[in-house]
Order: structure tokens, then C-alpha cells, then sequence
């Protein structure tokens, strides 16, 4: 059996602090029916499953919890949140140990991490989403050089993606909202 | 009938055909879609787990230039449209987030405007004998599965649509066509499009799961109303088939693609030969099933 020490005090206190505030999940409301681990289409590959995740919270385990892979598989579905009888907002709370995970450069799935970097700088450059730029970006820096490479030919043939991207006119102003938002998350 | 048009940026590339078939069905129904002009992404799920402003922040923009023309929203792409939704209670439930969202994007949007998808619309707006007064090719007996996904549907009190659990207005509509929506368990389930390509083991097994499901129940083809699923549905079948030795050969369809079909808009036309997993024969195949037995009736 495995002993855990309850009612830890500071940093993990805070953390969990945090993680209520910034999700709107109060821990303490999770009765741990296990619904949302049921019909979570994920599971199968979580070490973590919803629930237990939630019970880990509880008992203060931060550190076993931001280290999961669960938060980064989650692929907010929302099917957890529709089902609990309680209303508790999971998939909210999934981002929150996420981000929180990567403020300590915690990044359990980095593939998922860079795919989703790549994919906002390409808004960001564009204003659109650029699937020939993403996919290539994607495949050179993880080192997957070949994955979908097999598709690439229909999906160019057909003309549904191109070389040249789509832009936003107004790129400027997509730009400046960018950099409003990062300012704002420095606040 | 006239909607501010948000095709996003999937519907531009490898979602063309759901651009093309939604644009010929509101033709031949006389709605009018006007593009909103120089839209940008909508971030996808990529922003809101990155940045909650941002997440806002990029459908505003596109909201904001629709109020400007004075009309409510038509969104094809289940993904845009959830984050539309979010972005719409969002600013609506909190005047602080509205006010800190017009800072960011620096134009003032009043969150007046509504915003559907492109199924709600076909199923709750127009009438059902505007569909099937334009009906002139059924698609007669098609089994067909209506796979919603995850966004059109959840969370409820955001997306205002239909039920979470067990959705019908893509068989409602559908029905219109002649075909025959199956019973099956895995509508709503998520078909892992967001680490489709980040994480392609998980994801093949959530598409082989549904793939399964739609399979057990009898269907022959199986719509989507989404861009995203369509993708993962479609490409990943010759994948999954490899990985797990299946034999899974479902032609995918745009719903729209089906009424098109139904309302006799040349496949051709709405860019159906670009699927992966063919679908045109199918299509032909339901149409000599029904002249096969409207001759044996007379
Ligand atoms: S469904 Fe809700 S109450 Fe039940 S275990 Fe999951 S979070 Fe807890
Ligand atoms: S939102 Fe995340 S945790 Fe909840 S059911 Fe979906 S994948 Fe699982």
C-alpha cells in the first residue's frame, strides 16, 4: 500500500489554488462516480484517468498530476463535462494542469505541444491556418519527416493545399491582437 | 433567407468540397451567404489551450466584422462553430470579458449577432418542403450514419443545439433525401482530430472505434458535418486498415454533399471526386437501386 502525506502545506496548496481558480472547478464537489473516466474516448491512453486525476488533486498529489500525460491527451471532448452529475468542468481543469505544467517546463507530450505552437505561429504569421506550412513545420522539428507524407500527393493533386498560403489582408491587425493577448497574459 | 458566411480555414483547403456543396444547396434553396470579408482562423483548439484571450480574441474579430453587415452567422465547420459559440456566451454572460476582448481586437463588437451551424440551419431554419420540393435525385434506402462528433453538440449550454447524447437533426434532414439514417452508438463520440497528427496511435484507434461502431449497425456510408472529422474519417481509413488489419471501406459525406446529390447537383460540381475513400459510385449505386425498383413496382 502506498503512504501519502495529507494536508501538505505551501507551494502544493498554492498550486491547487490556482488550478480552482483558473479552471472554476472546486475539487471538493468531485464525488468520484467515475462517469467521466467511462465515457472519456481518451482513456484507453491515459496513464491518468479523469477521475483519478481529480482524486490526486484532492489528496494534493500535485506533483504526480502535472507530470501526467493525461492533461495533454485530453482532447476536450466535453463529453466528461456533459455527463458529470455534477457539473464539474473537467475539460477546464485538463487545461489548467496543462498550463500550469508548462510554466515548469513540464511537458510530458512535446509533439502535441510543438504541433500546437506551430499551428498558432501560423495563424499568427497569416492570420489563417496553413496546412502545407503546419504539416512541414510539424515534420521537421519533431523528426516524423514521413508521416502523412503518403497523403501529401492526393491532398496537393485535388488542390486542397497549396504552396502558397492564404492571407489575411489585414495582417497587421491580427498581428497586433497577438501581441495584446501575450500582453495581456504577462499581467 | 440571408446569413453572414464563415467558411474558416479548413472549408478553403482540404474541406473544399464542404464549401462547394453548401454554397450549391443554398442555391437551389434561395439562401442567400455572404462571405465575411477578410476573416482570419479562429485558433482552433490550438489557441484556447494555449491562451484563453487569444482563444476569444480570434473569433471576435470575425464577429465583429459580421455585425458589420448587419447579419447572423453561418458556420459550416463544427470546430469554428464551437469556438464562435464559446466566444459569443462568453462575452455575453460578462460585459468585463466583452470590453477587455474589444481592447484586444480594437473594434467594437456588441455581441448581438447569432451564430448557427450549418446543419441547425438546414434542419430548424428552412422549412422541410423547401428541401423536398427541390428533391429530384433520391438517395433512397441509403444506410447511412450521422456522425456529429464532439463539437456541434457539446457542451449544450454553449453550442444551443440539438441534444448531446443522441442528436437527429442530421437524420431529420437527411431523411428529406429519401435516405435511411441507422441507429448506432458513436455519433457523438470525438474522433481525436485535434492529435490527429501529433499523436496518430491514439487517434487511429478513437476513428477505428467509430468506424467499428457504424459498421456493427448496418450503415453503407457514413456524413459528417464537419471538416475535420471528414479528414480523419476519410484519409486515415486506408491507416487504420493497415495498422489493424480491418477492411473498412465507408464512403464519408459531407451531409451537404447529400442533399446536393439529392437535389440533383452534379458531383462533380461540389468537388466529391477529391474524397479519398471514393464516393461517387455509391451515390450512382442508390440511384440504380431505386430505378431497378420503381421498374419492378410499375
Ligand atoms: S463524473 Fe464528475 S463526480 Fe463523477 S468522478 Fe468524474 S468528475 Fe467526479
Ligand atoms: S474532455 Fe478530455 S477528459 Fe473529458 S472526456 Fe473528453 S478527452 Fe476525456
Amino acid at each position: 500500500m502506498r503512504q501519502i502525506t495529507l494536508g501538505k502545506e505551501g507551494v502544493e496548496k498554492n498550486i491547487i489554488q490556482t488550478l480552482q481558480e483558473k479552471s472554476g472547478v472546486r475539487l471538493s464537489d468531485c464525488y468520484q462516480c467515475g462517469k467521466c473516466s467511462a465515457g472519456c474516448p481518451v482513456a484507453f491512453a491515459m496513464d491518468l484517468k479523469p477521475r483519478q486525476l481529480i482524486r490526486l488533486l484532492q489528496l494534493e498529489q500535485v506533483d504526480e498530476v502535472l507530470k501526467s500525460k493525461t492533461p495533454w491527451l485530453c482532447a476536450t471532448c466535453q463529453c466528461c463535462f456533459v455527463r458529470c452529475p455534477n457539473e464539474i468542468k473537467i475539460p477546464n481543469l485538463m487545461e489548467a494542469v496543462r498550463q500550469e505544467a508548462k510554466a515548469r517546463h513540464i511537458i510530458p507530450e512535446k509533439d502535441i505541444d510543438k504541433f500546437n505552437n506551430l499551428f498558432l505561429k501560423n495563424v499568427e504569421q497569416f492570420g489563417r491556418s496553413h496546412e502545407t506550412f503546419l504539416m512541414g513545420f510539424y515534420n521537421l522539428t519533431t523528426g516524423h519527416l514521413f508521416q502523412d507524407v503518403g497523403c501529401a500527393p492526393k491532398l496537393y493533386f485535388n488542390k486542397k493545399i497549396r504552396i502558397r498560403p492564404h492571407v489575411v489582408k489585414n495582417k497587421s491587425g491580427v498581428k497586433r491582437l497577438f501581441q495584446k493577448t501575450i500582453e495581456k497574459g504577462a499581467k | 433567407m440571408k446569413y453572414a458566411y464563415y467558411p474558416g480555414c479548413s472549408l478553403n483547403a482540404t474541406g473544399k468540397e464542404y464549401d462547394l456543396s453548401t454554397k450549391a444547396v443554398a442555391k437551389k434553396i434561395g439562401m442567400e451567404l455572404q462571405e465575411i470579408p477578410d476573416w482570419n482562423c479562429c485558433g482552433a483548439s490550438a489557441a484556447h489551450l494555449t491562451n484563453p484571450d487569444l482563444a476569444l480574441a480570434l473569433p471576435a474579430r470575425n464577429l465583429s466584422l459580421a455585425e458589420g453587415l448587419g447579419l447572423d452567422i453561418a458556420v459550416p465547420c463544427a470546430a469554428c462553430f464551437s469556438r464562435m459559440k464559446a466566444t459569443v456566451k462568453a462575452v455575453r454572460d460578462d460585459k468585463k470579458v466583452l470590453e477587455k476582448v474589444n481592447e484586444i481586437i480594437g473594434m467594437e463588437y456588441h455581441a448581438e449577432n447569432d451564430v448557427y451551424n450549418m446543419l441547425d440551419i438546414m434542419a430548424n431554419k428552412v422549412p422541410a418542403e423547401e428541401i423536398t420540393a427541390k428533391v429530384v435525385k433520391p438517395l433512397t434506402g441509403l444506410k447511412v450514419a450521422c456522425y456529429y462528433g464532439c463539437l456541434l453538440v457539446r457542451p449544450p449550454k454553449t453550442t444551443q443545439f440539438d441534444n448531446p447524447e443522441n442528436p437527429q437533426s442530421m437524420e431529420k434532414v437527411l431523411r428529406l433525401t429519401g435516405a435511411t439514417p441507422i441507429d448506432w452508438s458513436f455519433k457523438t463520440e470525438c474522433c481525436g482530430a485535434s492529435f490527429a497528427v501529433a499523436k496518430q496511435d491514439v487517434a487511429l484507434e478513437m476513428i477505428r472505434r467509430i468506424l467499428e461502431n457504424a459498421k456493427l449497425n448496418g450503415a453503407e456510408a457514413i456524413a459528417t458535418a464537419c471538416p475535420l472529422c471528414m479528414l480523419n474519417l476519410d484519409m486515415r481509413q486506408k491507416a487504420i486498415n493497415a495498422k489493424y488489419k480491418t477492411d473498412y471501406h465507408f464512403p464519408v459525406y459531407y451531409f451537404t454533399e447529400l442533399l446536393g446529390c439529392a437535389m440533383g447537383v452534379s458531383p462533380k460540381e461540389m468537388g466529391m471526386e477529391k474524397h479519398f475513400a471514393p464516393v461517387i459510385p455509391k451515390m450512382e449505386e442508390v440511384w440504380q437501386r431505386t430505378q431497378v425498383a420503381g421498374r419492378e413496382d410499375q
